[in-house]
């Protein structure tokens, strides 16, 4: 399809693993352009790509310049990366300035990608909690207050605005090839810790069969939010062993003590506020997003825990 | 080789093995459930619950064949003895009976997550946290799942109330109707006399954020136990107030009291 005739979508968070790989499956079809607030990254010439924060006025510019018709919103920073309030900025007001735009220049498809931590890692958690569970991270962690807004910005405009079709997706543990938030580097780490006494239940969606989900998601037609995890389980301890990686247990108990050690650790990979995702399964219902959309993920378990064993040591 | 392929290999006898193997229980690929379950686990389990049932306290179980084969269930009893030593001997009469046996579910107290070790091998052992929503999910997936409608009432009563059934909470009636699971009634008789307790020391429990914290005898006493399972009851899912669903209760509270009349009766001494 010629480039011209191809319909213009916005995809953020262009730096990410994930975001390229969801490039990558739409920009046949789409004239995809480009954006990350860290970098400018090479996509290759029919992509354009730009460095830029979502909350400043130019950003507007992209708008009027390619009069998009979808939004990819993948963009976010991890809640282990940069300080809260950098994260506040880019992560809630830098969404609010998308979905704004989005209003104004008509854009008819929105997805936007959160995460499983909203949910909050709680010892009454049931399993499979499913999209109507009430999203308590914010109240256990101060840290994961931003992942919680950005869903409720999210939401508000797929009420009130139903022309935009805004999807949310909240997907598990996003691991594989590429892939740099905290979870993918515990496992690809020679040991990790865990807090001793306790392997919560825990799920992981290979990154290709996330890129799929989004890009499923996008081209169907359903709206709402959903959550993305296959109907597959494994423990935290279990999961380390798999891949090769060797459990280093810290004290648990009192919770004062582990909280005080990972201060002290100031480990990025395991950071005091995500500790309680360590303690306490937080265990999502993928299976309405799965009938909706006739998505089934297609790598299992035991193939994402051997590309991490296989790699520990590369040649 | 982890903790546990080394135990089960080292311990877990032929027979337990392959009658584990044998029971049809829905798993992910690598063997565990959304709520922790692992078969190799329950197998390192009853391994060890197999003298407890047969030597320690000699369970006297009848009517087991009274859970039906397949479909959702509630397995209703009289909760007693400190520790939750009634579940699991009733789930162990249920897993190992000869005709159609199944790997029950026991709904646990809210306090084991937090505890190191515990929780977790509960979990893998089948237990769940005690929550409405787990309770609904699994009574969808088809599982027999153990309920104590007295909670914690009856698990920390004290020696003097032994056998008198404290008040039945409704919340398992709401799911037996709504997921038209039948409830089968359960009295257990003996493991009252298990941990005696002769009080409650409730500062202390409170400052260590458990229910109770017994005046017992460090020890578990071997008392012997007598199970026995009511026929199934089955509860129509009618829109109905909380009074009418209380009687219906009370049904079930009836029938468990039965039971248990019926095992104090069989019972010719306590140990």
């Amino acid at each position: 399809m010629n480039d011209q005739v191809k319909p213009a979508i916005l995809v953020t968070g262009a730096a990410g693993a994930l975001a390229q790989q969801v490039i990558r499956r739409l920009k046949r079809d789409y004239r995809v352009v480009a954006v990350d607030f860290r970098e400018e990254v090479y996509l290759g010439p029919d992509v354009p790509s730009y460095r830029m924060d979502l909350n400043k006025r130019a950003f507007e510019d992209l708008f009027r310049k390619y009069r998009f018709q979808g939004v990819v919103h993948l963009g976010r920073i991890l809640s282990s990366q940069e300080s809260r309030m950098r994260r506040y900025n880019a992560n809630v007001l830098g969404t609010e300035n998308l979905l704004a735009l989005s209003h104004k220049y008509d854009i008819s498809r929105v997805l936007v990608l959160s995460t499983y931590h909203v949910y909050g890692a709680n010892p009454f958690n049931p399993a499979l909690i499913d999209e109507s569970a009430p999203l308590k991270s914010a109240g256990l962690s101060m840290d994961l207050v931003d992942s919680v807004e950005l869903e409720n910005l999210a939401t508000i405009y797929l009420w009130r605005y139903p022309h935009l079709n805004v999807t949310l997706l909240r997907p598990c543990n996003i691991v594989g090839p590429g892939v740099r938030n905290t979870m993918s580097q515990l496992l690809s780490g020679r040991r990790a810790p865990l807090l001793a006494g306790f392997s919560p239940m825990m799920q992981f969606i290979h990154i290709d069969d996330m890129a799929d989900a989004v890009v499923t998601a996008f081209r169907g037609e359903a709206t709402g939010i959903y959550n993305v995890a296959p109907h597959d389980w494994v423990s935290y301890r279990y999961a380390l062993e798999l891949c090769g990686c060797t459990p280093v247990p810290l004290p648990s108990i009192p919770p004062i003590v582990p909280r005080s050690l990972l201060k002290l650790l100031r480990l990025r990979s395991f950071p005091p506020y995500l500790m309680n995702f360590f303690k306490y399964p937080v265990i999502i219902d993928g299976r309405n997003f799965a009938r909706t959309f006739g998505f089934e993920p297609r790598r299992s378990l035991d193939t994402i825990f051997r590309y991490y064993r296989e790699n520990r040591d590369p040649v | 080789m982890n903790l546990r392929t080394f135990l089960k290999e080292k311990l877990v006898p032929a027979d337990i093995d392959q009658h584990v193997d044998g029971i049809r229980k829905m798993t992910g690929s690598l063997g565990y459930d959304p709520w922790g379950f692992n078969r190799d686990a329950l197998k390192i389990g009853m391994t060890f619950v197999q003298h407890l049932y047969h030597r320690y306290f000699r369970v006297d179980a009848k009517g087991v064949d009274q859970v039906p084969a397949d479909g959702p269930v509630l397995i209703a009893a009289n909760h007693s003895g400190q520790l939750p030593i009634d579940g699991v001997l009733i789930g162990y009469a249920l897993a190992t009976r000869d005709k159609d046996p199944r790997i029950p579910r026991a709904m646990i107290e809210r306090f084991f997550p937090t505890v190191p070790w515990v929780g977790n091998i509960l979990n893998q052992l089948g237990a769940v946290l005690g929550d409405p929503v787990n309770c609904a999910k699994m009574l969808a997936n088809n599982e027999a799942v153990i309920v104590f409608p007295e909670g914690i009432r009856g698990s920390g009563k004290l020696y003097r109330d032994r056998y008198q059934l404290k008040r039945f909470g409704t919340g398992f009636m709401h799911l037996a109707m709504k997921y038209n699971a039948p409830v089968v009634p359960v009295g257990v008789v003996g493991c009252e006399e298990t941990i005696p307790a002769f009080g409650n020391i409730k500062p202390v429990a409170d400052w260590l954020g458990v229910p109770y914290v017994p005046v017992a005898a460090p020890v578990v006493l071997p008392a012997k136990v007598y199970l026995r399972f009511g026929e199934p009851m089955y509860f129509s899912n009618v829109d109905m107030t909380e009074e009418e669903m209380t009687e219906r209760v009370d049904q079930v509270k009836r029938a468990i009291s039965d039971l248990i009349d019926e095992g104090l009766s069989e019972r010719k001494r306590i140990f």
